[in-house]
């Protein structure tokens, strides 16, 4: 199980992935499991009504509005980066938060690497599978590489004029 | 909003996707733009993975519509600067301290009618400012038979100098490989053209067909499949005369050692492009492009050639040109009435 990184109150630290992900073509497991789009779409209803907690895998090319009507009930969106250099899910990262005010856990899955960390965490991703075995304490020190931000975006910072206004 | 524009392997122009924005929205709006094409560009194909392509297929006004939508549904508020910021970042473009001067200066006029030598920079290598009394001077590092845009470190501390003493502090660069010292008063410039004269940094080509843009091509570039400055300094020492040069007029050469088009071949009245063919260096010649006002992309002109006969081949569009042109007729005007046929036949008249 790859290792999940949480980023909380400008933090980074390691946590147990309570969820299992599930494949299209297995039988569903007891818990906490993360599917894909299109079995969300398939069994959505039946899982929600179920005791347990739901996640749904939403590949760079689909768009992430098709979840919107069961947003709340979702308790994590994990985004996929098929390579790092597909920035597709940042987008959906940020329409997620910012247009959607989807409040729950954004994941960053597939290649997923160190060097991404401020900008993922910029576009609103709060937890994250890393794919180059970087630690919480590297996402800790890569999340705070930039004291001072020039836009607002999906997270709490201040952006730079803003600042100076305020001095 | 002009997007989707660009050279490279697949040159487009940039088609307008709106006609206007107030600057308040740009910050909003470019992410608009960008979050399309992050959304819906190609990712098949590295090549085809830039937002030109996208404008390309989808069409400007398919493209326009999508932003528009995107736009809408953004929160520009949060985006866009607040007129605070903006009013701050324009002051760090506030005027600069101008002087009241007269219109015409009396050293100026006097000192460029005893000096031919000025007289000539001054109608090739100095704009009009738009402050009475300034003018702009080009510094052009194109010498025929230098390397386009070399200069050495003494040259460039003598070019500080003038920009301290005589250009308030600035010196630009400009991406014709020329360097510009902005604002000169006009009483200024004989002593700056005498300086520049002595450093060699004189010469009175700007804009004409020695002042050729190539970029560095296979002698320091990994990426190019052809020599680019060997070619223009051939080119610059055929046309060394400075009254022949004048006598041609606006004529803009632009070199690219290969299809990544750093020298901006596609945009040249002249564009020339090196090519590989078996391990030989060819050179592809477009013509009719412009990267100004009156954008376009060249017509290559047919098959490569090799590079001891590229200089020639210049040297017969020249030939066509002077014999076709109807008065003030830049090179590129006379193209865009003629075409390419009388062109295509001097160049390739051996070939027959």
């Amino acid at each position: 199980m790859p290792t999940l990184i949480r980023w909380r109150d400008g933090a980074a630290s390691t946590d147990a992935d309570p969820f299992a992900r599930v494949d299209d073509d297995v039988p569903l497991p007891e818990g906490d499991v993360i599917v894909s789009l299109a079995r969300f779409q398939r069994e959505g209803d039946l899982l929600l009504s179920q005791q347990r907690r739901v996640g749904v895998v939403v590949e760079a090319g689909e768009a992430v509005e098709s979840l919107a009507y069961d947003l709340p009930q979702i308790s994590v969106v994990a985004l996929a980066f098929p390579k790092f250099r597909d920035g597709r899910s940042y987008s959906a990262a940020m329409v997620l938060r910012t247009r959607l005010a989807y409040a729950g856990e954004v994941r960053a899955v597939g290649d997923v690497l160190l060097e991404q960390a401020p900008f993922m965490i910029r576009c609103g991703f709060d937890a994250f599978e890393p794919a180059d075995g970087t630690t919480s304490d590297q996402w800790t020190r890569a999340g705070h590489r930039f004291r001072h931000v020039y836009q607002r975006a999906a997270d709490a910072l201040t952006p730079a004029f803003a600042e100076r206004g305020a001095q | 909003m002009l997007v989707g524009g660009g050279l490279g392997r697949t040159p487009y122009l940039g088609p307008t996707i709106r006609r206007s924005l107030p600057a308040r929205h740009l910050l909003s709006y470019l992410q608009a733009i960008l979050r399309v094409y992050n959304r819906h560009g190609r990712r098949d194909n590295l090549w085809k993975a830039r937002i030109k392509v996208l404008v390309a297929s989808l069409g400007a006004e398919e493209f326009a519509r999508q932003v528009e939508e995107e736009w809408d549904r953004t929160d520009k508020a949060a985006i866009d600067l607040p007129d605070t910021e903006l009013a701050r970042i324009r002051a760090a473009f506030a005027p600069l301290g101008f002087q009241t001067l007269p219109r015409v200066s009396t050293v100026f006029e006097a000192a460029r009618s005893e000096d031919r030598g000025l007289a000539r920079f001054v109608r090739n290598n100095v704009v009009a400012h738009k402050i009475q009394g300034y003018a702009i001077v080009k510094i052009a590092l194109k010498a025929p038979g230098e390397t386009p845009g070399d200069c050495s470190a003494e040259q460039m501390d003598i070019v500080a100098d003038l920009a301290e003493r005589y250009s308030l502090d600035e010196v630009r660069v400009a991406y014709e490989q020329n360097l510009i010292l902005p604002h000169v008063r006009l009483d200024e410039i004989p002593g700056v053209y005498q300086t520049l004269l002595a450093a060699g940094l004189a010469t009175p080509n700007i804009n004409l067909i020695s002042d050729i843009i190539a970029c560095p091509g296979l002698d320091y570039c990994a990426l190019a499949n052809a020599r680019a400055i060997p070619i223009a300094q051939d080119i610059a020492r055929m046309f060394a005369d400075p009254e022949l040069a004048e006598d041609i007029g606006e004529l803009k050469i632009k070199i690219s050692g290969c299809i990544n088009a750093c020298g901006h071949h596609h945009v040249g009245h002249i564009g020339i492009l090196g090519v590989d063919k078996k391990g030989e260096e060819f050179y592809q010649l477009s013509l009719g492009g412009s990267g100004e006002d009156d954008a376009a992309l060249g017509q290559i002109l047919g098959p490569a050639l090799p590079a001891d006969r590229v200089t020639a081949a210049v040297d017969n569009l020249v030939a066509v040109y002077l014999r076709e042109r109807h008065g003030a007729e830049r090179f590129v005007d006379t193209f865009r009435r003629t075409g390419l046929n009388p062109f295509k036949e001097a160049v390739y008249a051996d070939a027959h």
